[in-house]
């Protein structure tokens, strides 16, 4: 297997970008990438694209070579995948990409993420999200893709003391990284007593424990690391690239309060880049809801099981500290367009590792992480990124 | 949803007809084809029986929800909870007759068959099991749920100790 770097990356906006269509801020995304790469579009082997639902969302499957096509493409007859993975469609599409660029099998591939999920209600887009869980079993019987993260939130504080005011603070801390974020969905700080006094959703989690319903587009280009140099001074390495699946329902899990494709797919990914959690200098963790990442946290292995709580409600997360999580504002305040969420996370990682992230940079490091989860943890994919020096 | 999808699930929605590994005796539900329990997976295969849940057991998480799943949108706020059975395996479903507020985790719960929803107003309407509190009258009818949960069948555990 062949050393993969990352060359280029580049993301739209994310939030309600009602006046753009689903190719239009898939080509965005994808040229910026490409230009930040320094590669034209001739070198190209292939396209990935993560992407949840565009059926449901915007009437269109398929959407590999449309975005390939629009982006004046179609006449290189590429390569181009759609891959699906719930809320991790964009990791998986990174990992696809990974592979066929470690194997041989590609030199430069772009690994895209797209969706659109405000062409449609609100009402829609979140019955079309709850599909990530198991239909038949879960939301048949009433139960939503939030409630499911509740009833992990309710057991992790029955078990372990964890607080609502510990769950709030991982809004707050997003949005105040949101607050520096141009490409934030969310640019607005949060105060805790805002949090705890927001409409419920499913108790014990309220709206601004959630996650938004965003439009948004993200990709980077991967290349052979040893023809990195060419296109880059701070070629970013994919030192791992770990995917994990576990049971499709919550209730067939083993821990309600641990995610174990997490656990599992972490553990991979420091075994393959032979690293620890504590040589991680910033992470983008899946945040989808404020008890994920709590759970991401003792999950990845950066605090003992239990004690996500008091650590992130202490600031042991925020900027600056040891381990930076979220810089982004994460798909808290980031956003959450699902199957562009894992790009966006390398996009971030690619940004800190080089020190562009102006605004929100995280002290110095060598060593990235990207965590995504689709559903309530049937898919979980882990990412090391580390800056080649 | 189209009816066929969930009709073919009635006998384990109306039921809890679940299955057991002949080979380990683990229980599953909804029933599966293959044991995830025995080493050898493949071999388990046709070695599955089916297996009636008694409708028992105990809250072992909950939410109560205000933003509805489809066709629950008259039932805010209602209570989703995971439910351990006495047999084994956990079932997501709702918890009735009771206060949203007094559900705890230890919670003592039985199936009781219940409309869950309905297709709009002239689709399928799907029946299924909800859970009430199990100290709340035996096989006494089910006092009135919250709005769209009437009983449709006889009382708590009735529909599940049938069949």
């Amino acid at each position: 297997m062949r050393e993969v770097a990352i060359l280029g990356a580049g993301m739209t906006r994310f939030g309600e970008l009602w006046d753009r269509s689903f190719r239009e801020i898939g080509i965005e995304a994808g040229f910026q990438a490409l230009v930040d790469a320094k590669l034209s579009s001739g070198d190209l082997g292939a396209l990935y694209m993560g992407n949840m639902a565009s059926g449901s969302l915007i009437d269109q499957e398929h959407i590999a070579p449309l975005i390939l096509d629009y982006a004046g493409l179609a006449g290189h007859h590429l390569e181009a995948v759609r891959i699906e993975g719930g809320g991790a469609s964009g990791a998986l599409a990174l990992h696809q990409g990974y592979l066929a660029v470690a194997s041989g099998a590609h030199d430069f591939v772009v690994v895209g993420g797209a969706e659109k999920l405000t062409d449609v209600a609100d009402t829609e887009a979140n019955r079309i999200i709850n599909s990530t869980a198991d239909h038949e079993w879960e939301e048949v019987f009433g139960a939503t893709l939030p409630a499911l993260w509740a009833m992990m939130a309710r057991r992790h504080m029955h078990d372990y003391g964890t607080t609502r005011e510990a769950l709030a603070s991982v809004a707050v801390q997003a949005h105040e990284m949101g607050a520096k974020n141009p490409n934030a969905h969310y640019r607005n700080r949060l105060t805790l007593d805002q949090v705890l006094r927001a409409t419920p959703v499913a108790e014990p989690l309220g709206m601004l424990d959630c996650a938004p319903l965003s439009d948004g587009a993200a990709a980077v280009v991967l290349g052979p690391l040893e023809r990195a140099r060419k296109f880059t001074d701070t070629p970013i390495r994919i030192v791992a690239s770990q995917v994990a699946c576990d049971t499709m329902a919550l209730h067939h899990r083993r821990d309600l309060t641990t995610i174990d494709s997490t656990v599992v797919a972490a553990k991979r990914a420091f075994a393959q880049a032979r690293r620890a959690p504590e040589d991680v200098g910033v992470a983008e963790v899946h945040d989808g809801f404020t008890i994920s990442a709590l759970l991401a946290l003792e999950d990845l292995g950066f605090v003992p099981k239990g004690q996500s709580g008091p650590a992130f409600a202490a600031g042991q997360f925020a900027l600056g500290q040891k381990l930076t999580v979220n810089p982004s504002g994460g798909l808290k305040a980031q956003g959450c367009p699902f199957g562009a969420v894992g790009v966006a996370q390398a996009v971030e990682v690619v940004r800190q590792l080089r020190g562009e992230a102006k605004e929100r940079q995280a002290p110095a490091t060598n060593l990235g992480l990207l965590h995504d989860v689709g559903g309530t943890g049937a898919t979980s994919v882990v990412h090391l990124l580390e800056r080649v020096n | 949803m189209a009816i066929a999808r969930f009709w073919r699930e009635t006998p384990r929605r109306y039921n809890l007809g679940g299955s057991r590994c002949t080979n380990c005796r683990t229980v599953y539900f909804p029933p599966r084809s293959v044991c995830p329990t025995c080493s050898t997976h493949r071999q388990s295969i046709g070695k599955l029986e089916p297996f009636q849940l008694s409708g028992e057991g105990e809250v072992i998480t909950y939410s109560v929800v205000h933003d509805a799943a489809e066709g629950f949108e008259m039932q805010v706020p209602y209570v989703v909870a995971l439910v351990r059975t006495r047999e084994g395996p956990t079932l997501t479903g709702q918890v009735v007759d009771v206060d949203p507020h007094t559900v705890r985790i230890g919670l003592k719960v039985r199936a009781t068959f219940r409309k869950l929803r309905e297709d709009g107003r002239a689709g399928v309407i799907h029946y299924g099991y909800k859970f009430a509190p199990a100290d709340s009258g035996g096989a006494a009818p089910a006092p009135r749920g919250p709005r769209g949960t009437a009983p449709v069948a006889p009382g708590p555990g009735a529909g599940a100790a049938r069949a």
